[in-house]
């Protein structure tokens, strides 16, 4: 396709030539995908921790909601045993959501996301380290303290294991399917509610199958097969979300 | 034909080609709506034989069968304005994406109370968990998000691509949706209820139906050119072909 015109000089080839090699010079020069993403991953981390309030009022929130259910229909085990699972997979499933909310926000302010968006590096990565680190600090302590309201519910010991391993799973997609509605809302200036409207219904499939695995765990039956489609929609969400994320994400910023 | 096609496809990117072509089109889409719903409405709802188990109360599906087509397919086609605006970064998509989600909203909503009020007479209640009625109340919830997140993003270019980002977001979940729950109503409900089979329907049943589908079709073309085209007129008022038309009325 490039091939030289019949009529360039050999000068002209020359000066291609260096041209091309300073080229890819200044390519070798630039730290590799891996590198980035590492400096992303340990970016995200300092900030993260550093940010303690973030990090516990999710958690909070999770325990405060559980606490509203026994206050709200009844304190005996009858009743709130069968609702348990419900209950603790509303509460966590808004939790995570609560905890998306500005996500991206700070970033988008003090301009360090403009800058990831012209670095040349695929976006898709670097948002996946955020989101990795995000639910490390906020979604696994979540699924640590699901066991002890979930015997505040009185939640049969069969469905324990199960509970957190369906939140395990399912945070993770939670993660990932709210980060999209974060970053389309990131240019909002508050955006608690509108959020929610946002990302809500796409939850509601991760609610029917995290539910389902610990109603089956509960009533003796194997949870796998829930188990199993939950990993599917978070393996789904692992493979899509990112890409929705990063055009979300242009779009924030193309609005500043 | 197909360069035909190309030609009107191009013209209708521009807002003033868009504003002029739409204009003549608006009486057909008019006409037809007009034609086609009195002819299925009078037909269904006076003429149509009455069903042998539910009576009359059936002849609410000539309302709320047509309102559910149109449910689903104006968020396909909310969709796919989207990717042309993405793709193509075409404005009138955007302008036309914006008209269809409130239609959508609508009908997905006069489906839901439609359905309703059939549920009385046949299930004797309102509402019910249904697989079908809940995955339409949550098709109401994206539109309602939809119409929500352009109400909050301030700048129209911004407000235009995100609502086309989660409308095509929106379009792959829909399905995983739908299965789900068909999924959690089996899991939930094992048969309480079955909606008994009904025979094929006589054409005199089924063709006033086609008549009122292609009519709430014409309606959703018509409804939605006029709204396109008052949002055209809104967005380009700077421009002189509107100043003109505006000072001419």
């Amino acid at each position: 396709m490039n091939a030289p015109e019949a009529g360039s000089t050999a000068a002209q080839i020359q000066a291609r030539a260096a041209a091309f090699c300073r080229l890819t010079v200044k390519k070798s020069n630039l730290p590799g995908m891996g590198a980035v993403f590492s400096a992303a991953v340990k970016r995200e981390w300092r900030l993260q921790v550093r940010r303690k309030g973030d990090l516990i009022n999710p958690l909070v929130f999770f325990a405060l909601v559980v606490v509203l259910f026994p206050l709200g229909i009844s304190p005996t085990a009858e009743i709130l045993a069968p609702v348990a699972p419900g209950v603790l997979w509303v509460a966590a499933l808004l939790a995570v959501l609560m905890s998306l909310d500005g996500l991206f926000r700070p970033d988008l302010q003090d301009g360090s996301l403009e800058q990831l968006l012209v670095s040349g590096y695929p976006v898709a990565p670097l948002v996946l380290a955020k989101l990795g680190v995000h639910w490390l600090l906020s979604s696994l302590p979540l699924v640590l303290l699901s066991p002890f309201l979930g015997v505040m519910l009185y939640l049969p010991w069969q469905g324990h294991g199960v509970l957190m391993l369906s939140l395990l799973l399912g945070s993770l997609a939670l993660t990932l399917v709210g980060s999209i509605g974060a970053a389309l809302t990131t240019g909002v200036g508050k955006s608690g509610v509108l959020i929610t409207l946002l990302v809500l219904p796409f939850y509601m499939p991760v609610l029917i199958f995290g539910t389902g695995a610990m109603q089956a765990a509960i009533g003796g039956h194997p949870a796998g097969a829930h188990l199993a489609l939950l990993a599917a929609l978070t393996l789904l969400a692992l493979a899509l979300a990112p890409w929705a994320i990063a055009a979300a994400l242009r779009i924030a910023v193309s609005g500043e | 034909m197909w360069n035909w096609l190309k030609t009107l496809y191009h013209r209708l990117g521009s807002p003033k080609w868009f504003y002029q072509i739409t204009g003549s089109w608006l009486p057909w889409f008019a006409g037809a709506t007009l034609l086609f719903m009195s002819v299925g409405l009078v037909w269904g709802l006076a003429y149509a034989p009455m069903d042998y188990q539910q009576g009359n109360s059936f002849r609410i599906i000539y309302i709320h069968v047509p309102a559910a087509f149109l449910a689903q397919s104006v968020y396909m086609m909310m969709a796919v304005a989207g990717v042309v605006l993405l793709v193509w970064k075409m404005k009138m998509a955007d302008v036309v994406a914006q008209a269809l989600a409130p239609v959508g909203a609508a009908m997905t909503f006069i489906a839901l109370v439609t359905g309703a009020i059939w549920g009385v007479p046949t299930w004797g209640t309102w509402w019910m968990w249904d697989a079908r009625l809940t995955s339409m109340l949550i098709l109401f919830f994206l539109y309602l998000g939809v119409i929500a997140l352009r109400e909050a993003l301030k700048p129209q270019e911004v407000a235009a691509r995100a609502c086309a980002l989660l409308a095509i977001v929106g379009v792959i979940n829909i399905p995983i949706i739908k299965y789900s729950v068909d999924w959690w109503y089996t899991l939930h409900q094992p048969a309480t209820f079955k909606l008994t089979e009904k025979p094929a329907m006589p054409a005199s049943m089924w063709l006033p139906l086609l008549m009122m589908v292609l009519g709430f079709y014409a309606l959703l073309g018509w409804s939605v050119l006029l709204r396109a085209r008052a949002e055209i007129l809104r967005r380009e008022f700077k421009a002189g072909w509107v100043r003109e038309i505006l000072q001419r009325k």
